[in-house]
């Protein structure tokens, strides 16, 4: 039997660090910085024991714990990982000691509070991706919103405190209609067990009304649509992440984005499959609108920090509309693409704040010709690059391409329009790089900048191997997502017909829906038409 | 005709809290002035105990009243006031509310409202030489008075109509008016209690006379009577035949008014302690929501259960962040306006942790009780199908967020003024507010227990 107490330590080990780190801490700031690392460490390590000890052919949940919290209503601590999550967990584990190292000597006043504060994080984020209570889902969910707050309003840039505010009122607002919604399915289905609900909805056991199933799917969807974010909701983003001190921008851009990605995958379509069906066209064009514009903004952006921020934007688009593509390689290619965004842009933001570090600016146009004084900075920051634009052996190629090969199967059109984005990626990556780094130095104080120090090497080789082995070992990672991404397409499709019309106008569910009454509902069905007839842009296309 | 001993046991708290207010009262002048906070140790004697739904209401008020009781102290030594009737008020005024709570009968729910109310307005006027304080105890007196007046009125009507003022025996009589008078009556009961838990549009006089009382007087007043009238209004509910399904509209309007105009007029607050009570009615609005939820099904039981959960929750943050005030206002409570908080974590980390703690779990986020107490809240809504009123509660608690976050924000990403000195916290003050703070974590993250407790005080309830 696998250790199943494993994600248990992955959720508490960050907490009791924080809690040692509060009560020991003291003024001895290098003590402080390396205690914290030394626990996101060990964390990360007992992160690899779950890749160690999981089954690559099951979609199963993996390394369950199921216990009871509170009796009534029912609400069980219940955690367990699968293909969707298990990157995802990692990621986070990855990331964490990263985005301390690269705010290793930013951050001067305050210092056992930002350790504190990440190591909360961490654990908050953790739980997010292995809850499988609704209940204990949205717990983590909304109190990591908090240790973000404090990263972004205490230790960020000028602007703090309004992108903090901006960034924790946006999300709440999706978020406590996401809650609404987690109520009314308990109410519904008498559970806030997801594995539970899931079986009830999948064996018809249980069938929502068409208005129903799509009020609950936009509750859910407009949460995570905020998170991730999709256009037209993406403006918290640029704000945030440009104020953040350059450990929120890696955890932000790296895993925060993916917990609305994570939650539509592991939500909103098994959940709510009709609903999405029918919310899929729209959802893909404004996963196209966020590409292509997020992108062309990223373009014209005079901050590079900014650049990077819109350009999560335009990735992120790349994720959602894998998502609704519904095939199974699409589906991978986004799980793929979360996990290379994740590291991309992390990475990048790690190479932003190492400028920043030296010029205490974000200004393309302070700089100019760093390539001289800083081989190795410009050497990596171009390699990263390379692989945020999705150049192929690199690890954004894999993504990109699986989401269009995935998408260009059943909507032709999706596929054809998305790609663009990927061309103008390169464009405002490279454009950008060029202006930084090429040509002879343009300013005076930027000559004698230092190149990279053993810190700053050790975080972005790392980051780059990962780059590269996750460009050339895909397999190693799709292996133990497909079965679970399978499953995913599975559970949308469900043995009864929608008995949206079948009389039950006083409630909104119907229980066990006899046989009669699921013929007389699949005479007057709710056409589950082909995706891409009602798609606008299809249509348009032929 | 003399009561059996059982009867005499369940009057118990009531008359210890009354023969307690008056022995301190009979103490006081002999005592020098140096050894009178030996009242407040006296005071603390004899608060709690008693029977399931009125067991539930008298340990909330119990709690609030200890806690006060425990805070006040070093307000009085600092405002230099009287110790001794201050005390006193503060028992009778309990007494009041336990009776409130427990009264099956409405001309003795009258002597409990009247009792709560006369002392509160005495309590609300207690820094003398203070205008505002004077003020507010002239206002809350006169708004005050005429509320219990539209209540006794009610109840003169509501008997008329029924020819009883006992709650589970009301039917209508045979008079053809009977059922106008009942209705016209019931409707004035409701406008008297709803002028006591602040529930638009009767909530104007809240800001004023919550600013300008003692702040542990505001930090019971809140709590407390808010308790207590509720409580009366959940028993009418449940055991009057009828008044659930007549009242039903008027507490889902008044619900959403109440939390619409309480957020939003705390929003513009630059004042922290009227900030505080502003959303006092705003929380008031949510535990209407609730009350609705109850009134709106049969599943009466979960609704109630949500309000006493609520109301438990509540009373604690809410004691918090006053009592937290009451502190940092330092002497006249001249250090209330959102400025005087610039900083406050780096100087005084743990009072800065604790207030969070209050003003986190006031928003409702998750590990503190007020998420669950929310939770409770959306759950019983949705139960009796209140869609929109949870939707309307989700956006409100959006609304909520901004200013409670404004407040660490100033506390936490801004630099403190030069001229700033630390408040001095005492022992007794540190005991209440980390009791408060621990009660609110524990609340959040093991309800079980007192959910427990409510939804069976809730079960005991005469439904009708």
């Amino acid at each position: 039997m696998q250790p199943s107490h494993l994600l248990t330590i992955l959720i508490f080990l960050p907490l009791v660090g924080a809690a040692a780190l509060l009560v020991l801490g003291g003024e001895d700031r290098t003590w402080i910085r390396w205690s914290a690392l030394t626990v996101a460490l060990a964390e990360f390590a007992v992160s690899l024991l779950l890749v160690r000890g999981f089954t690559a052919s099951t979609a199963a949940y993996q390394f369950e714990e199921f216990r009871a919290w509170i009796p009534s209503p029912p609400i069980h601590y219940h955690v367990g990982v699968d293909g969707i999550s298990l990157f995802l967990v990692l990621l986070t584990t990855f990331l964490t000691p990263i985005a301390m190292l690269a705010s290793w000597k930013s951050i001067h006043n305050r210092t056992q509070g930002f350790y504190i504060t990440l190591l909360i994080l961490e654990a908050g984020i953790v739980g997010v991706f292995v809850s499988l209570d609704l209940f204990l889902f949205f717990l983590f969910w909304e109190a990591m919103l908090i240790p973000m707050y404090f990263l972004i309003g205490v230790w960020g840039h000028e602007r703090r405190i309004y992108a903090a505010l901006k960034f924790i009122l946006y999300t709440m607002l999706g978020s406590i209609l996401m809650f609404v919604a987690m109520i009314w399915l308990y109410e519904l289905t008498g559970s806030f067990d997801l594995p539970r609900i899931q079986q009830m909805l999948t064996t018809g056991q249980i069938s929502l009304r068409l208005t129903t199933e799509l009020l609950l799917f936009g509750a859910f969807f407009l949460a995570f649509a905020i998170k991730v974010p999709l256009f037209p909701l993406h403006t918290w983003l640029p704000d945030a992440h440009t104020e953040a001190p350059t450990a929120g921008s890696v955890l932000l851009a790296g895993v925060l984005l993916k917990m609305g990605t994570y939650g539509m995958v592991r939500f909103c379509v098994p959940l709510f499959p009709e609903a999405a069906h029918r919310a899929a066209p729209y959802v893909a064009a404004l996963a196209i609108i966020g590409i292509i514009y997020g992108a062309l903004v990223a373009m014209v952006q005079t901050d590079l920090k900014r650049l990077v921020a819109y350009s999560s934007v335009s990735h992120l688009g790349f994720v959602v509309l894998g998502i609704f593509a519904f095939t199974p390689t699409a589906l991978q290619g986004a799980l793929y693409q979360m996990i290379n965004h994740g590291v991309s842009t992390g990475a990048l933001f790690v190479l932003v704040g190492t400028l920043y570090d030296r010029r205490h600016t974000h200004q393309i146009h302070e700089f100019g010709g760093l390539a001289t004084p800083m081989p190795v900075l410009a050497g990596l920051f171009l390699f990263v690059s390379f692989s945020s634009a999705g150049l192929p052996m690199l690890n954004g190629f894999v993504g990109e391409f699986l989401i269009l090969a995935g998408t260009f199967e059943r909507h032709t059109a999706w596929a054809s329009y998305a790609a663009v984005g990927v061309i103008l990626s390169a464009v405002y990556l490279l454009w950008a790089y060029q202006r930084v780094f090429f040509g002879g130095v343009t300013q005076e104080k930027n000559r004698a900048l230092p190149d990279a120090d053993r810190r700053e090497r050790v975080v972005l080789f790392a980051m780059a191997a990962v780059i590269l082995w996750m460009g050339i070992g895909s397999v190693a990672f799709t292996r133990r997502t497909e079965a679970s991404a399978r499953n995913v397409l599975e559970l949308m499709h469900r043995p009864q017909a929608y008995n949206a019309r079948a009389g039950y106008a006083s409630t909104w569910v119907s229980r066990a829906v006899p046989k009669n009454i699921s013929r007389a509902a699949s005479s007057a069905p709710v056409s589950r038409l082909p995706a891409a007839a009602v798609d606008p842009l299809t249509t348009g296309a032929r | 005709m003399f009561p059996a001993r059982d009867d005499l046991l369940r009057l118990a708290p009531e008359f210890v809290l009354c023969i307690s207010g008056m022995v301190l009262m009979l103490v006081e002048p002999f005592l020098t002035r140096g050894r009178r906070s030996v009242l407040a140790s006296l005071a603390t004697l004899g608060l709690l105990q008693v029977d399931g739904f009125s067991l539930f209401i008298h340990a909330i008020v119990g709690f609030v009243a200890l806690l006060v009781v425990l805070g006040s102290p070093d307000y009085l030594e600092r405002e230099d006031l009287q110790h001794g009737e201050y005390y006193a008020l503060v028992l009778f005024a309990t007494a009041g509310m336990g009776i409130m709570s427990s009264a099956a009968e409405l001309v003795t729910a009258f002597i409990g409202l009247e009792m709560s109310s006369i002392s509160t307005y005495i309590l609300a006027g207690y820094r003398r030489d203070a205008p505002r304080s004077n003020e507010s105890a002239m206002k809350y007196f006169l708004l005050g008075s005429f509320a219990t007046a539209f209540f006794l009125y009610g109840v003169a009507l509501v008997y008329g109509a029924t020819g009883t003022t006992e709650l589970t025996h009301m039917t209508l009589t045979a008079l053809p008016e009977a059922r106008t008078l009942f209705k016209v009556g019931l409707a004035l009961i409701f406008v008297g209690l709803a002028f006591k838990v602040a529930a638009a549009p009767f909530q104007l006089w809240t800001p004023d006379v919550y600013e300008g009382a003692p702040t542990p007087v505001t930090a019971l007043m809140s709590a407390g009577p808010k308790a207590a009238a509720f409580a009366l209004l959940l028993r009418i509910l449940a055991s009057v035949s009828g008044a659930a399904s007549f009242w039903f509209w008027a507490l889902w309007i008044s619900a959403v008014l109440t939390m619409f105009v309480g957020n939003l007029s705390a929003v513009v607050q630059t004042n922290v302690k009227r900030m505080l009570a502003y959303s006092s009615i705003a929380h008031a609005g949510y535990i209407l929501v609730a009350l609705a939820a109850a009134a709106a099904t049969d599943q009466m039981a979960l609704g109630i259960a949500a309000v006493l959960y609520y109301l438990a929750v509540y009373a604690l943050m809410k004691l918090g962040a006053f009592m937290m005030v009451s502190q940092l206002g330092g002497e006249a409570e001249r250090h209330l306006e959102l400025d005087d908080f610039y900083g406050l974590a780096s100087r005084q980390p743990v009072a800065a942790a604790c207030f969070s703690l209050f003003l986190l779990s006031l928003l409702g986020l998750p590990v503190t009780a007020g998420f669950v107490g929310k939770f409770y809240i959306f759950d019983s809504a949705l139960a009796s199908h209140l869609v929109w009123l949870a939707v309307l509660v989700a956006l409100n608690s959006v609304i909520g967020s901004f200013y409670y976050l404004r407040v660490i924000v100033v506390m936490y990403m801004r630099e403190p003024h030069q001229d700033w000195l630390p408040a001095r916290m005492s022992w007794a003050v540190t005991v209440v507010l980390l009791v408060a703070a621990a009660g609110t974590l524990y609340l959040g993250l093991f309800p079980a227990r007192v959910l427990g407790f409510a939804a069976q005080a809730a079960q005991s309830l005469p439904f009708h």
